[in-house]
């Protein structure tokens, strides 16, 4: 059994004229420290499959089950609260809340948390530190390139210490430094804390970081395969 | 919570132009609203002012005699009863008065009278009877003389120094009669007044109304010190005289002057439901438009665990920050031009500033600095900017996190 247990997880999409079989039925299990990146063809069903996973989408059949917490069933007030205390987001835009500053960004999830301002205030420098951009705390995201967002996003995920993290497309709109150094950054944290990372991607970049590699086509895991680096 | 302030704040100034707009259009609201009624209440106010002049701010009578205005419902003006109203706290003057109808006689001519038996005193430092007179002198104490209104001496073809008979009814089966020398003509401009009204001495009405019950009134106006005690003062004089006697505010007494300024006021505050609803539509406008344009960061917000309830919270932050912001600047923009026309009211001139002065009334458009009027605007310009939050707030609830996240 591992941090996350998928069961036979299917999604239809029935909002269109012909219902769009998004997920048809995946099985898999993700384990504590993992570094794995979900791969496949755009429409293949890798982002709706991360959205069901971090508890954005329901499944229309089968289990999502998270330290054995079936999300699935979970009310919508619950699922927020699930996320909030279990499971960190990096987007592939970055998402940061624009009026507040890089600190304030990464403790606004502990503060959400009921953290005290001493405690979230001393986390967010932490981690803004280890994410190499301490001297840039006071910054808003419009201050900063899109590497350094995407930094202080990869911070902001981490501060609520979760389980998990999401990362859909977390690349897509960084060069090849920026990349670079933000996968070396993750990945130090993956092993120094354990943390279990799970992509979303297109990029080889990443693929070439990662210690799994899930290959999702048509709803369906077609390849899942374990990387020795 | 300090971040949702924070963040509402901060958002408030990321469109400074929209958020100047709006509040812009907030002041001006408020400007003209209290504008409006500062002079609306300013005017009623002198109206009443005018009004309690004459009949003062409470009347005593016997009981029962505001409903049935019978001359045998008159009361005897003892000394001891002077006094026990004296006694009250805030009772300032007395104007005792005796009123009756009669019928006014001169030559073949007959017609209806109101007669007001008066302290000539008390009644011209009350309310400057003696102003209105046009022809002749004004009464002296225990005058035997009378004053007729002008109309009505024009009816009886009356003038002064003529001799008019008067017939009524006295108190308790008397037939009062008399002769009477006109002594004065009184202009009233109100119509109704100048066909009817006849003035005399308290005395010399007595004498004729009652010659063997002295000191009768049918009515005494009081004054107060302070008007704001009314209510309290008439309890507590209801409370002294007994069941004997009734207590009546000038709201009783001038029931139709008050119907008709709540008639105006009604007026007056639909024009400001108008001005208000096209405010409430603007502050409605920018607080949606501040809401569509975030949905992507509110999704965010949503994603990584903040409850709905307290992005709800931060617009309605941001919605009452900029309806309080509008109401205090429109307060403070209007505040100078308030107290200054409320220390130099606009003066009035011509006939219509001798008509308010026939009324007692002050020749100029008095401006009120009454707090309520500043603290009404502010609470319905809040009330509203609620209002107008309700549908971003119901949007924040229902909106699809992952449709706007990808939106």
């Amino acid at each position: 059994m591992g941090i996350i247990d998928i069961k036979n997880l299917h999604k239809v999409y029935t909002d269109t004229k012909i219902p769009v079989k998004a997920v048809n039925g995946i099985d898999l299990s993700f384990q504590e420290g993992e570094f794995t990146a979900i791969v496949g063809p755009s429409g293949s069903g890798k982002t709706t499959f991360l959205n069901m996973v971090g508890g954005l989408d329901t499944p229309t059949e089968g289990e999502i089950i998270i330290d054995g917490t079936n999300i699935s069933h979970l009310k919508s007030r619950q699922l927020i609260d699930y996320r909030l205390n279990h499971i960190g987001f990096v987007f592939q835009a970055y998402n940061l809340i624009p009026v507040l500053t890089a600190i304030e960004n990464v403790a606004f999830i502990m503060q959400l948390q009921g953290k005290s301002k001493k405690v979230r205030n001393k986390r967010a420098k932490e981690l803004l530190d280890a994410v190499g951009i301490g001297d840039k705390i006071n910054n808003r995201p419009g201050d900063l390139s899109g590497g350094q967002q995407q930094r202080v996003s990869v911070a902001r995920a981490l501060a609520s210490k979760p389980k998990f993290i999401l990362a859909d497309e977390p690349t897509a709109n960084l060069d090849s430094k920026s990349t670079s150094d933000l996968l070396d950054m993750m990945l130090k944290m993956n092993k120094e804390s354990k943390i279990t990372f799970i992509f979303s991607t297109h990029d080889q970049r990443v693929m070439d970081k990662a210690r799994r590699i899930i290959t999702i086509d048509d709803g369906l895991v077609v390849k899942d395969e374990k990387v020795d680096k | 919570m300090d971040t949702i302030i924070k963040i509402a704040w901060r958002d408030l100034w990321r469109n400074k132009k929209r958020t100047f707009i709006t509040m812009g259009s907030i002041m001006l609201a408020v400007f003209l609203a209290m504008f409006m009624r500062s002079m609306q209440i300013g005017s009623y106010n002198n109206m009443i002012l005018a009004g309690v002049t004459e009949v003062g701010y409470l009347q005593v009578h016997d009981s029962g005699y505001w409903n049935n205005k019978s001359i045998n419902k008159s009361f005897v003006y003892t000394k001891n009863l002077k006094k026990k109203i004296e006694s009250v706290e805030n009772v300032s003057n007395l104007i005792p008065r005796l009123e009756s109808f009669a019928l006014g006689s001169f030559g073949n001519q007959t017609k209806g009278i109101f007669l007001i038996g008066t302290n000539p005193e008390i009644e011209d430092q009350q309310t400057h009877l003696s102003r209105k007179i046009v022809k002749g002198r004004y009464l002296k104490k225990d005058d035997t003389g009378i004053l007729l209104a002008e109309k009505l001496a024009k009816f009886l073809k009356a003038d002064v120094n003529d001799t008019i008979v008067i017939l009524g009814q006295g108190y308790q089966g008397v037939t009062a009669a008399g002769k009477y020398e006109v002594v004065g003509i009184l202009k009233f401009l109100a119509q109704e007044q100048d066909n009817k009204m006849v003035y005399t001495s308290l005395s010399n009405a007595q004498n004729m109304i009652s010659p063997y019950v002295p000191d009768i009134l049918s009515s005494l106006s009081i004054m107060l010190d302070n008007p704001n005690k009314m209510v309290k003062t008439q309890a507590e004089l209801q409370k002294t005289l007994g069941n004997n006697y009734e207590v009546i505010t000038w709201r009783t007494v001038l029931s139709e002057m008050v119907q008709t300024i709540q008639g105006d006021n009604a007026g007056g505050i639909i024009m400001l439901l108008i001005l208000y609803i096209v405010v409430g539509f603007g502050i409605f406008g920018t607080v949606l438009m501040m809401t569509l344009e975030r949905r992507r960061e509110f999704a965010v917000m949503v994603s990584v665990g903040m409850r709905r309830g307290k992005l709800s919270f931060v617009i309605l932050i941001e919605t009452l920050v900029i309806g309080f912001l509008g109401v205090i600047c429109g307060i403070i923009i209007s505040l100078p031009f308030l107290i200054y026309l409320h220390i130099n009211p606009i003066p009035v001139s011509g006939e219509i500033a001798d008509m308010m002065i026939q009324y007692n009334m002050v020749p100029a458009i008095p401006f009120s600095l009454q707090g309520y009027i500043f603290l009404n605007q502010g609470f319905t310009v809040l009330i509203l900017a609620l209002i107008a939050s309700l549908y971003p707030i119901f949007i924040i609830n229902r909106f699809k996190v992952l449709n706007a996240l990808r939106g």
